[in-house]
């Protein structure tokens, strides 16, 4: 049962800050890291695998600090986001000299466990150059995971898979977790971590958004005000019609169209033809302006 | 401090990439170039000081070196893949160490023992083939322990290299005196001349000298490399 415990940690480079005052644990089970690209994720993963020093603040496992301690890496882990990995090995030389670099007393056995496990079998004699995306991906894990650590930290491990090699990456996570292993992957997309993960801790511009249960952030997610741009025959009169509506939050008369602000996705999509409809207008654009990631975040941030 | 693991992953990453094939040319070169001037000079003559101590130890032995020295760690930093050594519970000083034997191993393959079948072609020589043997041998082990220090140092390791070789040594070290404290060819040449003694080797450091530049080199490149490779870091994705 490990921890990984952040407290007030910072990493900038030069004057860009990446990671900004951070306070957080993260134990056992699966936990998702979501944010866009460029939020940080990455550098946080990188300073728990000791791969980066805190510019400030610390960082440690169970109270011992990742960074300069080569002796982590016995309880930890880690399959980087890059995909390179000594291509000219097989799968199998490649998780068995991981093995050996980790002294196991039964390298071959371990090599054999973690290969199975990560159904790499049929493949494990090929040449790693010749390998898919996600045959990468999943033998990357497999090494990862020779030595049985109980931190697992994953860069985005689900990019560039196939809908099948997701499902199968994220039953292995989930088996993982349930082991009470910690496991940590980051992941710019909302549906991957909701699938997998209970506990999110939410990245935006280097600082946590939001943390904690992952139905509770959804939740403030979806009812968050939505943004239209609609275009219709008569912009005036409907915004007229809408304002009297209870899910309308504001209406601004622009000059490229009507701009309405929603508290209720739903509602306003199901009555907006019908009210187009009542008061004979011919509608001829209707545009969420709003739906980046990027501005579900930042909408996080501000609440 | 050796690791068998790491050594036979760069060994095989080493000499499986195409510029593996760089490593023979020089030393191909220098072996052609002998069998040429001892067919036309079967007398002899002062063409092997030239040709062994000149080519061999001003261009032969420091482009091997360059190549092999900062390939060895430099490849997998520069292609992300030291990450997968490096996350794991070797220590440091292990992977250096590892790193700098296999690169001195191979220098001396390619190009100290090109040396020595050169010298013991060159008529009347074997004297002077195993002095320039000895030197470039050492000489391999102080420009891998530079070499690889350079590639952890920086991403531009093979243009230090080259301006060092060129600048330094093959320019500077020939007009300053005092440079050559600072030139690993000249601890090389120093060793050579020690164990051969020839004018035209041209060595500006006596043996005692030599030696003690090239164990101080040695073991404070290594260990300077060892501190950066502790602190090694991955960049992320500045916000």
């Amino acid at each position: 049962m490990t921890t990984i415990e952040f407290r007030n940690v910072s990493r900038w480079y030069g004057n860009v800050v990446a990671v900004n005052d951070i306070t957080m644990d993260i134990g056992p089970g699966v936990t998702g890291l979501l944010g866009p690209n460029g939020a940080g994720k990455s550098t946080i993963l990188h300073m728990i695998a000791g791969f980066l020093e805190p510019s400030k603040g610390t960082l440690a496992l169970d109270g011992s600090p990742t960074w300069k301690n080569p002796d982590i890496y016995r309880r930890l882990g880690l399959v980087p986001e890059r995909d390179s990995v000594y291509a000219f090995l097989t799968g199998r030389q490649f998780v068995l000299a991981t093995a050996k670099l980790h002294k196991l007393p039964d390298p071959e056995r371990a090599a054999q466990w973690v290969i199975g496990l990560t159904e790499m079998a049929e493949a494990q004699d090929r040449r790693i150059s010749t390998y898919s995306k996600g045959m990468r991906q999943r033998i990357k894990v497999a090494a990862a995971l020779v030595h049985n650590p109980e931190i697992l930290l994953l860069d985005e491990p689900f990019n560039g898979l196939d809908p099948r090699q997701r499902l199968h990456m994220m039953d292995l996570l989930a088996r993982l977790g349930n082991e009470g292993r910690t496991i940590l992957f980051s992941s710019h997309i909302l549906e991957e971590v909701e699938r997998l993960s209970g506990t999110i801790q939410v990245m935006v511009a280097g600082r946590l958004a939001a943390s904690g249960d992952f139905r509770a952030i959804r939740r403030l997610m979806t009812s968050r005000p939505h943004v239209f741009r609609l275009k219709t025959s008569d912009d005036r009169r409907l915004a007229a019609a809408l304002v009297g509506r209870d899910y309308t939050h504001a209406v601004e008369l622009t000059s490229k169209g009507l701009q309405v602000r929603t508290s209720d996705f739903g509602a306003f999509c199901e009555q907006i033809a019908v009210i187009t409809r009542d008061e004979n207008i011919r509608l001829t654009e209707l545009l969420p302006t709003d739906e980046s990631l990027e501005s579900v975040f930042g909408y996080l941030i501000a609440n | 401090m050796f690791n068998p693991t790491v050594a036979s992953i760069t060994a095989r990453a080493t000499l499986g990439r195409r510029r593996a094939v760089l490593f023979a040319i020089p030393a191909a070169i220098l072996i052609g170039l002998t069998l040429i001037l001892r067919a036309s000079h079967p007398a002899g003559g002062a063409w092997p000081d030239h040709v062994l101590g000149d080519f061999g130890f001003s261009i032969l032995l420091p482009l091997t070196a360059l190549i092999i020295g900062t390939g060895v760690l430099g490849g997998e930093i520069d292609d992300g893949s030291v990450v997968h050594l490096l996350a794991t519970p070797v220590r440091r000083a292990e992977v250096i160490f590892t790193k700098f034997a296999v690169a001195a191993a191979l220098t001396a393959l390619f190009a100290a023992v090109p040396e020595l079948i050169a010298g013991l072609i060159a008529p009347n020589e074997t004297k002077l083939a195993f002095g320039l043997f000895v030197g470039a041998v050492v000489g391999s082990v102080v420009y891998s322990a530079v070499f690889v220090l350079a590639s952890v140092l920086t991403t531009r390791a093979i243009a230090f290299g080259l301006l060092y070789v060129a600048i330094w040594e093959g320019l500077l070290s020939n007009f300053v005196g005092g440079v050559r404290i600072l030139s690993i060819a000249h601890y090389a040449l120093g060793i050579a001349n020690a164990i051969a003694p020839d004018q035209n080797l041209h060595a500006g450091l006596g043996l005692a000298t030599s030696l003690i530049l090239a164990v101080v080199v040695t073991v404070g490149g290594l260990y300077w490399a060892t501190r950066r490779l502790e602190a090694f870091s991955l960049t992320g994705d500045p916000a």
